[in-house]
């Protein structure tokens, strides 16, 4: 556990020692900003609106801002997943560190949830960053602090599944746009998987859309803690660790 | 501290490392020397568990490298033919977070941090990043990090590569002060820096150990009789190289007149002699009473190199005049 901690430190130094960190939280609150603008705006807009007509329709902050900010914040992140692991293994390979993690007192899997947890963290301090948005909703307005939080839980769940495959494909080369562009690549199927339950409804189309990440978003948006979500989550993110594990081995074998 | 029995790493298309069996006694400084792609990394990165050995089996300071890998990581110092550095990280952090990996902590890791930096003579760099450094200091810091832990064994591939005359020779004169206190393998494949740092030499080619012995014993080895280098000059007249060497074939004991090079009124020859039989006071008395000059005469010591290039297989042009002289006689 301690080295998991050692490794994790030097994984978040390095993130923000380097303009990677600074670079994906400006980006990542910028955009966040101008959804939460857009969105607020849209809202405000029709509900002025439905006011001159004289006929006000109820309003709802969490379902009608919330909801929507943050599924559309969870797209969004599938953007940045690459951008934080793609370095994680693959610069290591690269430079030849990867001899120094593979030949010290340290157990493979303690060298890969200390890379998987500073990847979190990260994008937990990404996260973060829009709480100033929300600030504003709590101030001007009152919505409900549960269904958000739960939300936030949702979000960190499924990012930890996508990075723990983003760490997995950094294992596989030494390249890291390579291992950014594929990681991208699988980010976006997971997420585009689940259009087809839209339309289709044969058992193949319900297990495409299962498999995608964004289904299971769904219901943590709406603020419901649904254990089958959090386990699917749990589940991507060990498959994910696990098979960083059999790639970690299979280089004592290859290199 | 080490053994190695019949280490074997194969890949699928070919066998980097064939059967490697050898010892490595506590406190020695062992050469691990053979031409590029000999399989010395391999060899290493098996020993230090980086890879793992298709078969055979090896122990380093008690502990197998199948069974205890931890321990066995524990015990090693390893530095890669890359210096393994973190170019966004300061020396001293850098330091600080191999230590933590290798398991020190609090005072000592301080300590060790201190005592490792001032070894390497990196302590003027320790608040600069890695990646502003020269090469030489980053060598040195790589070396640092291997003793970071003070490991009984270190493993440095080679320590040398890369560095000007001067680091090369800092970087040696380091090494030999760490004998003391670890056991070192290191590889390389440059000759005279076996012969100047280490007293065990295991000559590896191919995959396959061809040699294991100490230096001298190696250089004793390949020597069968006395050789010696003799620059005659003629004292006013000039100087006719077929006489001498006439001559120098006349006296007893020697098998062997080599002409080796022809300058204003001197030659200079290479005399082999037979085994066990010192011929150069003859060849002294032989040349003076001939009427010429003796300028220079010295024992020619049988260069590392063409031992190296002789057990390797590769000819070396005397060996090849060796071989061809073999077969006339």
């Amino acid at each position: 556990m301690k080295n998991v901690w050692i490794i994790c430190r030097k994984e978040l130094h390095s993130y923000f020692v380097s303009p990677v960190a600074y670079l994906l939280l400006v980006m990542f609150a910028v955009i966040f900003g101008f959804f939460f603008w857009n969105i607020l705006g849209a809202v405000v807009y029709y509900s002025m609106e439905s006011l001159m007509a004289g006929e006000p329709s109820p309003m709802n902050i969490n379902e009608q801002i919330v909801r929507p900010l943050l599924s559309n914040i969870n797209v969004i992140g599938l953007f940045f997943i690459p951008m934080i692991t793609m370095r994680l293994f693959a610069e290591e390979k690269r430079t030849g560190t990867i001899e120094l993690l593979a030949t010290s007192p340290v157990r493979d899997i303690e060298v890969i949830v200390g890379k998987w947890l500073a990847a979190v963290l990260l994008y937990a301090v990404m996260l973060l960053s829009t709480m100033l948005d929300f600030a504003f909703l709590f101030k001007y307005g009152n919505p409900d602090w549960k269904p958000a939080a739960i939300g936030y839980l949702g979000l960190l769940l499924q990012a930890g599944g996508l990075l723990a495959i983003g760490t997995f494909i950094s294992t596989l080369t030494r390249n890291q746009i390579i291992a950014g562009a594929a990681t991208f690549g699988v980010c976006l199927l997971l997420w585009v998987l689940g259009w087809v339950g839209e339309y289709e409804t044969a058992t193949w189309a319900r297990v495409l859309s299962y498999m995608s990440v964004i289904t299971h978003f769904d219901s943590f948006s709406k603020g419901v803690l649904d254990s089958k979500d959090a386990i699917f989550d749990a589940t991507v993110i060990f498959l994910g660790l696990f098979f960083t594990a059999r790639s970690m081995e299979s280089l004592r074998w290859r290199s | 501290m080490i053994t190695v029995k019949s280490l074997t790493k194969r890949y699928a298309h070919n066998t980097a490392v064939d059967q490697i069996s050898f010892e490595v006694q506590k406190g020695q400084i062992v050469g691990f020397l053979g031409p590029n792609g000999a399989g010395k990394t391999t060899t290493m990165r098996m020993l230090t568990c980086f890879l793992t050995p298709s078969a055979g089996t090896a122990t380093v300071a008690g502990f197998d490298i199948f069974e205890q890998p931890l321990e066995v990581k524990r015990h090693i110092g390893y530095l890669p033919e890359t210096p393994p550095l973190y170019p966004e990280m300061r020396t001293a952090e850098y330091l600080s977070f191999v230590g933590q990996l290798k398991g020190l902590s609090g005072v000592e890791l301080r300590s060790r941090v201190d005592y490792a930096c001032e070894r390497c003579a990196v302590t003027d760099v320790k608040n600069k990043l890695i990646g502003k450094l020269s090469r030489g200091y980053r060598q040195r810091v790589g070396l640092a990090q291997a003793i970071i832990h003070n490991p009984d064994v270190l493993i440095l591939d080679e320590p040398t590569a890369g560095l000007d005359p001067k680091q090369i020779n800092e970087t040696r004169d380091l090494i030999k002060g760490l004998a003391g206190d670890h056991t070192i393998i290191l590889s390389t494949h440059i000759l005279p820096e076996v012969s100047q740092t280490c007293e065990q030499v295991i000559i590896i080619n191919k995959g396959k150990v061809v040699a294991t012995d100490s230096v001298s014993n190696l250089q004793n080895r390949a020597r069968s009789g006395e050789s010696v280098l003799v620059e005659v000059a003629g004292r006013n007249a000039t100087l006719d190289p077929a006489t001498v060497q006439r001559k120098l074939e006349q006296v007893a004991g020697v098998s062997r007149v080599v002409f080796k090079q022809d300058g204003q009124k001197r030659a200079v020859f290479e005399v082999e002699g037979e085994k066990d039989r010192f011929v150069r006071g003859d060849l002294a008395r032989a040349v003076v009473e001939s009427g010429w000059d003796l300028n220079e005469l010295r024992a020619a010591a049988v260069s590392l190199e063409e031992i190296f290039l002789q057990l390797t297989g590769e000819e070396s042009s005397a060996a090849v005049e060796k071989a061809a002289d073999g077969e006339t006689e």
